[in-house]
């Protein structure tokens, strides 16, 4: 179990704005108004894209069991992260003191069925609460099996899901960051007339894919990732993650604490950046080359940009016809708030509102930027005060987490999920034709009207639907 | 308005049209203790017998005229009249319909004659109904073939209501249901709990819910059916309060049953999808002068849920349907109150309803015709019979199994589509094979510079079917 003081550690981050002020993102959640997850939850989604490793959950049912293979993120080949391990401690572990015990068989047994490069082991309360020293577990495992077993230990009563993204990052650093060197650049891939640079990106998950988008244009300026935590990621890669020359801080300030880190113990600088709209992918492009500090690459992806921004206007410009005017309410989390609504400025829609209950005080001076400042930001995620806020803007559509979905439905309001659930990718260029495929899909379908209007006999009518006699046949046909 | 688009080649590529004698069959099977009967050679009954066996997986009762080469020359009046006799003798059933083929039509058989022949001759058999309808198998579908032979029985089974004494309303709970093909025997069973629902009694013309339901009865065997419309029963539909009507493809035998009776005639397109049973409801409310039960708008706001929570899948959804006209109608509304896209509408004759199906144009043709229209226009999804699982295939698509026939699947014939709960069915149906086969996905792609383990570098494509 984490200290007191470990937490309190890790909850000051100086590289998050949320440490000038008191009131924060990472605030208490409020017993019987809280709606979010907690810090294995946090945890387990910044790992589990990692898809080499066997991830075992330790604790009782409760915790895997509701949340395994629950994510959209997808790998391009590896599937082990797709398995859900846990140990599912009984009453007799808890109560006898067998939890440490299964562990370590539960360590064993996933080594001998999958070959896994490595074991991660999610700590939960219960384990935490009778003091199961999983640190010394995974140490004596690993040297007993000779896989390497890493420790996150973030028991849910630790913290917000926030926090838990950050204990899953210092686990990286701590343990499996700067492990092993990079791969010789193989000599088939380099070209003479460019510099390749190695660079990490740290928050993207590749949700449905969409970082595949973005990944073929980051090749073709000889980009070189080493790592993208934790989407599409290897165990072998995230080991090489100390050796990138420049680290993108993609989608939420939640690992910022890897970043902080990896620029303290290896010097590496890194920037902040979303892959969601036209112009902040761009400004992303712009950004490494702004960084690496390198001319030729700055001119290549000036040329990729006008190329890329060319082709995707000509090819969104059907559907900004469709779009254009229309009003969102976009509910998220963190950083997406403002990359959301680049991307949907983008299409001339109208942001009427936007969520800003996990947004750090940056995130909220850039949605004051782009949305002018007398914006309306919703703190109160609640059902009711969202669809209050849908009615109040005259909101065509709500752009939130797939838990609001049904929220939105009910309401027989249009919805979009924009969260780590969803089956669809939106990064980069290429990205926006899925989501403006999917705003028009969600906006301009005819079930809404066919949902609000009341049953035909619900209505008063001096005619009847249906005249006796031969007439009744004509209503019926064309109707 | 849809632009038609007639056959324009030689070659019929795997068809999607079955014959007319079939869908007469179908319509007779629908009536309690009855045979139909083709005038054709041994292989139409044959083929006819298991193309239903098939599709229904009980016996069924077919019969054939059996011509051969002498009868088929010099004419086949002897066989009509032998056969007939055969059956009654044999079997005595309620109804015998005699269903032409193209055989026998090319010939010049008058089957109409030759029953008038029978009816002299054996004046014992007079409680032995027999229907003759021209159903060659060279025009038409099975659509037809059951629309023409139901319009026959009626013809020769309901009398005038001013002869009969019979009067709209003097049965005050009846409700005469013309059905067309395309209601399975679970559609029947759910139509009929929604009419006794409103307090109304349902008589199916014709009820294969009560015939091919798949049903273990005590006698091990029955040369014709058991169950379906009572032959008795067509006397009393001119005492009935209204008569409610399914399918464009009925109209005429609708008209010829308001004219005999004069009970008033509620025509519906289907039961497919919302709009169409608001349509099914309202009429019963007003037949009925009942309220639309609390149970049933409770199960119009659960397809309404499902609405919304399927219209992110089947929104946009590009659709290739092959089927007979009343049945592409059905799903293309249906479908259509989705927000899906019709991108290939394939049906297998020319019917007035197809002028007034609302898509842009619809092919007369085959499902290689759906097959190339579909993967010119990018189908994602097709709907069809159990010869279109190929098609699909080769499309790179799911498939959602619906019209005639259904082999490949057990129990095909018991799938509920109608009402609101059948409605709600269809889309959770259709929305997990979009989820589970049809979600187009970004493609893998690595990194040239990638550092993922070389073990990695082979591809899993995953199967559709």
């Amino acid at each position: 179990m984490k200290s007191t003081k470990d937490i309190a550690a890790l909850l000051d981050e100086p590289a998050c704005e949320h440490n000038k002020k008191e009131k924060s993102g990472c605030a208490k959640p409020k017993p019987g108004a809280s709606a979010g997850g907690c810090a294995f939850d946090g945890a387990q989604i910044a790992l589990l894209p990692i898809a080499d490793v066997a991830h075992i959950v330790h604790g009782p049912i409760a915790c895997a069991g509701s949340s395994w293979d629950n994510r959209g993120t997808r790998s391009s080949g590896a599937d082990l992260y797709r398995i859900g391990m846990t140990t599912d401690l009984t009453e007799q572990d808890i109560v006898m003191g067998r939890s440490e015990k299964r562990l370590f068989h539960a360590i064993k047994q996933a080594i001998d069925s999958y070959h896994p490069p490595a074991v991660f082991v999610y700590n939960t309360c219960v384990p935490a609460l009778i003091g199961d020293d999983i640190n010394a577990v995974c140490k004596s495992a690993q040297e007993r099996w000779g896989v390497p077993v890493v420790p996150i230990d973030c028991a849910g009563f630790y913290g917000t899901k926030n926090l838990g993204n950050r204990i899953a990052g210092d686990a990286m650093v701590n343990h499996v960051i700067g492990t092993r060197d990079p791969d010789p650049l193989p000599l088939t891939v380099q070209r003479a007339e460019i510099k390749i640079h190695d660079v990490n990106l740290i928050g993207e998950y590749n949700i449905a894919g969409e970082f595949w988008h973005v990944l073929p244009l980051l090749d073709e300026l000889g980009l070189r990732v080493l790592c993208t935590l934790s989407g599409d990621a290897r165990f072998r890669e995230v080991q090489t993650m100390h050796k990138a020359e420049v680290n993108m801080m993609v989608c939420s300030k939640a690992m910022v604490n890897v970043a902080r880190k990896l620029q303290q113990h290896y010097g590496t600088p890194w920037f902040e950046g979303s892959y969601y709209g036209i112009t902040d992918t761009s400004q992303a492009l712009r950004d490494f080359a702004k960084v690496l500090n390198d001319a030729d690459l700055t001119e290549r992806t000036e040329a990729l940009i006008l190329r890329e921004e060319t082709r995707i206007r000509k090819e969104l410009e059907p559907w900004k016809v469709r779009l254009k005017g229309k009003r969102v309410l976009l509910f998220t989390g963190g950083v997406k708030s403002w990359s959301v609504i680049s991307a949907l400025q983008d299409l001339g829609m109208v942001v009427v509102a936007t969520g800003t209950k996990k947004s750090t005080e940056e995130d909220k001076a850039r949605i004051r930027e782009l949305m002018g400042e007398d914006t309306v930001m919703i703190d109160d995620g609640s059902p009711r005060a969202l669809l209050k806020i849908v009615h109040d803007y005259k909101a065509d559509i709500l752009i939130a987490g797939g838990r609001n979905m049904y929220t939105a439905l009910k309401a027989k309001v249009p919805f979009l999920d924009i969260n780590q659930e969803r089956e669809f990718g939106y990064e980069g260029y290429q990205g926006m034709l899925e989501l403006v495929r999917q705003l028009a899909l969600t906006i301009e379908s005819p079930v809404w009207e066919a949902v609000r209007a009341p049953a035909p006999w619900k209505i008063k009518s001096p005619h009847p639907p249906f005249a006796k006699g031969g007439d009744a046949m004509e209503e019926v046909n064309n109707g | 308005m849809a632009d038609i688009l007639k056959r324009n080649k030689a070659l019929s590529v795997n068809p999607l049209k079955a014959s007319q004698p079939i869908g007469g069959s179908l319509a007779t099977l629908g009536f309690n203790r009855a045979m139909p009967m083709l005038h054709g050679s041994q292989g139409c009954t044959a083929f006819a017998k298991v193309f239903f066996v098939r599709h229904f997986r009980e016996p069924i009762p077919l019969q054939s005229t059996a011509m051969d080469q002498g009868s088929s020359v010099m004419g086949a009046d002897e066989n009509v009249v032998e056969g007939i006799l055969t059956i009654a003798e044999k079997s005595r059933p309620a109804l015998i319909t005699i269903l032409t083929t193209g055989l026998a039509e090319t010939q010049g058989a008058d089957v109409h004659r030759n029953v008038r022949e029978f009816r002299e001759a054996n004046p014992e058999f007079a409680d032995v109904a027999v229907v003759a309808v021209n159903t060659p198998d060279f025009t038409g579908s099975v659509e037809t073939g059951f629309a023409l032979t139901l319009t026959e029985i009626i013809r020769a089974l309901v009398p005038d209501a001013k002869e009969a004494g019979t009067y709209p309303g003097k049965r005050k709970r009846q409700v005469n249901v013309l059905v067309n093909y395309m209601l399975t025997p679970g559609d029947l069973e759910a139509l009929r709990d929604i009419f006794e629902q409103f307090r109304l009694r349902p008589v199916f013309v014709p009820d294969i819910s009560d015939s091919l339901d798949g049903c273990l009865t005590d006698d091990d065997f029955s040369p014709v059916t058991i169950g379906g419309t009572l032959i008795s029963e067509m006397a009393t539909l001119g005492d009935a309060l209204a008569t409610v009507v399914i399918g464009p493809s009925l109209t005429k035998a609708a008209e010829l049953l308001e004219q005999r009776t004069g009970v008033p005639s509620y025509a519906l397109d289907h039961l497919y999808g919302l709009k169409a049973n608001d349509a099914l409801m309202s009429a019963l409310a007003e037949i009925s002068g009942h309220d639309v039960p609390e149970r049933i708008e409770r199960q119009r706001s659960q397809l309404q849920d499902a609405m919304l929570d399927t219209h992110f899948m089947l929104g946009q959804l590009r659709i290739a349907i092959a089927a007979d006209a009343d049945l592409l109608n059905a799903f293309v509304d249906q479908v259509q109150e989705m927000g899906a896209e019709v991108v290939a509408a394939v049906t297998s004759c020319n019917v007035p309803l197809l002028a007034r199906i609302p898509v842009a144009s619809i092919k007369i043709g085959d499902l290689e015709d759906m097959e190339l229209i579909g993967k010119a226009r990018k189908a994602q999804l097709v709907i069809g019979n159990s010869h279109a699982v190929d098609t699909a295939e080769r499309l790179g698509t799911p498939i959602l199994r619906a019209g005639f026939p259904l082999y490949d699947i057990i129990g095909g014939y018991r799938l509920t589509w109608i009402g609101y709960r059948g409605s709600r069915q269809t889309l959770f149906d259709l929305a997990n094979l979009v989820i589970n086969y049809s979600h187009e996905e970004i493609p893998v792609y690595r990194s040239v510079y990638g550092q993922k383990p070389a073990s990695e570098i082979t591809d899993y494509p995953l199967s559709c079917h």
